[in-house]
């Protein structure tokens, strides 16, 4: 096996990269894949405690670069899918602890026998960014339907260029399609056609993304979640497959069926 | 080892510390300054480091390498001056400054000499965020300036397709110079001195040109041929 090397990025802080990577991670597993997420948010870490994991942290990927454990034993196995693993940051350190060198030395080991690698990258364009794409096949550019978080997303896509990475994919987070139609919200016509680079998925804003995070279980897991099926939607575009776009004007429940009926949309 | 070291010689300004390429072969010279870094890690520890690299041509892939071999011994890279545009452009792509406190004046004059009326530089791609373009004649852009870019020319500025970013033509006092766009929706636009808050954006763009007019404000207009 060699793993597609995945980094998950934004520029802009609290756009839903973390919840991005466990959903990402998590229906990838559910597709019987074999999936390591590392966490690169050294000194703030929380993907293990959005995955569920935190209770069981020995050692973290700093120890692994430090020579006080071996990769194996800072790979944590996920509850409920065991071809699942997380390696955690260090909380106690800071991004100056890891490398460009180490993450590519890392990622290398781990290419070996799993399917996808998918990297947290930190927020910011500063070291911890720098290393968590610099062992990435592929970067998936995480973006909120606003102009601040469009315009830091457009700054990455820019570093990505010149940096020769490839031209990023596009996950647009928390489009609420109600705000959009009443020219409330940047819609995902506006995002892209100011980034110009290509859309991977769209997920509506869905409260059960919060409670899934909170509760460490991630929404993908919920099958009546139009933001799990949306991620389970990119997830299979990972492996190549063509899904099409989920139709976001479809609303359900009552409220939904009426309008609906009525013709109002 | 005395000979390798001398081709680069670093000494302190008031920025940090700046390397002064010779033009030997850039391969030998990067060696020869991680070397010199090796040799002495504990003053190096933590500097900032500018970049005089004379007339070598560096690509983005020799500049992002370098980089990330000095961030690995605690070296940050924040400068690269070159008096090649090639090199000068690949740093403002990866964010690098261009210019640093001290001029080489010698140098800056012999380079605004040879600017005539013809001297531009063509850009063909899409300026994002955060990047910045300098340069001491005219600017052609093909391509969008995204919110957050900035181009800033002595001259005039072209852009074929959407300005959304900020636009100075005229760097330099130049009244008379103009920008022009197939859609001017900026940020904001300055020619010389005179500045334009934000246009609004067209619902039909329709190209546009502005200039400082008879008045002495700054106005855009649309295109008209003929």
């Amino acid at each position: 096996m060699t793993a597609q090397v995945i980094t998950v990025t934004s520029g802009k802080g609290g756009v839903g990269k973390t919840t991005a990577v466990a959903n990402l991670a998590n229906a990838l597993a559910m597709d019987g894949k074999k999936v390591v997420c590392i966490d690169g948010d050294i000194g703030l870490r929380n993907l293990d405690v959005v995955m569920g994991l935190e209770n069981r942290i020995v050692y973290d990927i700093v120890d692994v670069i430090e020579g006080r454990c071996k990769l194996k034993q800072a790979m944590i196995r996920d509850k409920h899918y065991p071809e699942m693993y997380l390696i955690p940051a260090a909380q106690t350190r800071d991004k100056n602890a890891v490398s460009p060198s180490d993450m590519v030395r890392i990622c290398n080991d781990l290419r070996v026998d799993s399917d996808f690698v998918i990297i947290d990258s930190p927020a910011g364009i500063e070291r911890g960014f720098r290393n968590a794409i610099a062992a990435a096949d592929r970067v998936l550019v995480v973006t909120n339907p606003e102009v601040s978080a469009v315009r830091d997303a457009d700054r990455v896509v820019g570093i990505l260029e010149a940096e020769e990475k490839g031209t990023p994919h596009l996950i647009i987070n928390r489009l609420n399609q109600a705000l959009v139609r009443n020219n409330d919200m940047l819609s995902a016509e506006d995002v892209l056609d100011l980034l110009g680079i290509q859309l991977i998925g769209i997920v509506p804003e869905d409260e059960s993304v919060i409670i899934g995070s909170n509760r460490g279980a991630p929404v993908v897991t919920d099958g009546k979640s139009r933001a799990g099926l949306a991620f389970r939607n990119i997830a299979k575009r990972l492996q190549g497959l063509d899904v099409p776009f989920m139709d976001l004007d479809q609303q359900s429940g009552l409220w939904g069926a009426i309008q609906r009926l009525t013709g109002r949309k | 080892m005395e000979q390798i070291t001398s081709l680069v010689q670093i000494k302190g300004i008031r920025d940090g510390l700046l390397a002064t390429f010779s033009d030997a072969p850039w391969e030998d010279q990067r060696t020869a300054l991680l070397a010199q870094i090796d040799e002495r890690p504990s003053f190096f520890q933590g500097a900032r480091l500018a970049m005089d690299v004379g007339s070598q041509i560096l690509k983005v892939n020799d500049l992002v390498d370098l980089r990330d071999h000095l961030s690995e011994r605690n070296v940050v890279l924040w400068a690269v001056v070159s008096d090649s545009p090639t090199t000068e452009q690949t740093s403002q792509l990866l964010g690098l400054a261009t210019r640093i406190s001290k001029p080489r004046p010698e140098e800056q004059r012999q380079f605004a000499d040879t600017i005539t009326d013809d001297t531009a530089l063509f850009v063909n791609k899409t300026i994002r965020s955060g990047t910045r373009i300098e340069f001491p004649g005219h600017i052609v852009i093909v391509g969008d300036v995204n919110p957050g870019a900035e181009i800033v020319a002595e001259g005039n500025v072209i852009v074929w397709g959407r300005v959304r970013g900020m636009i100075h033509a005229g760097a330099k006092g130049d009244r008379a110079a103009f920008i022009c766009a197939l859609d001017l929706s900026p940020n904001q636009l300055r020619i010389a001195d005179e500045v334009s808050a934000t246009l609004k954006p067209q619902k039909d763009p329709r190209p546009e040109i502005a200039s400082i007019n008879g008045e002495g404000r700054l106005q855009a207009e649309l295109w008209q041929t003929g």
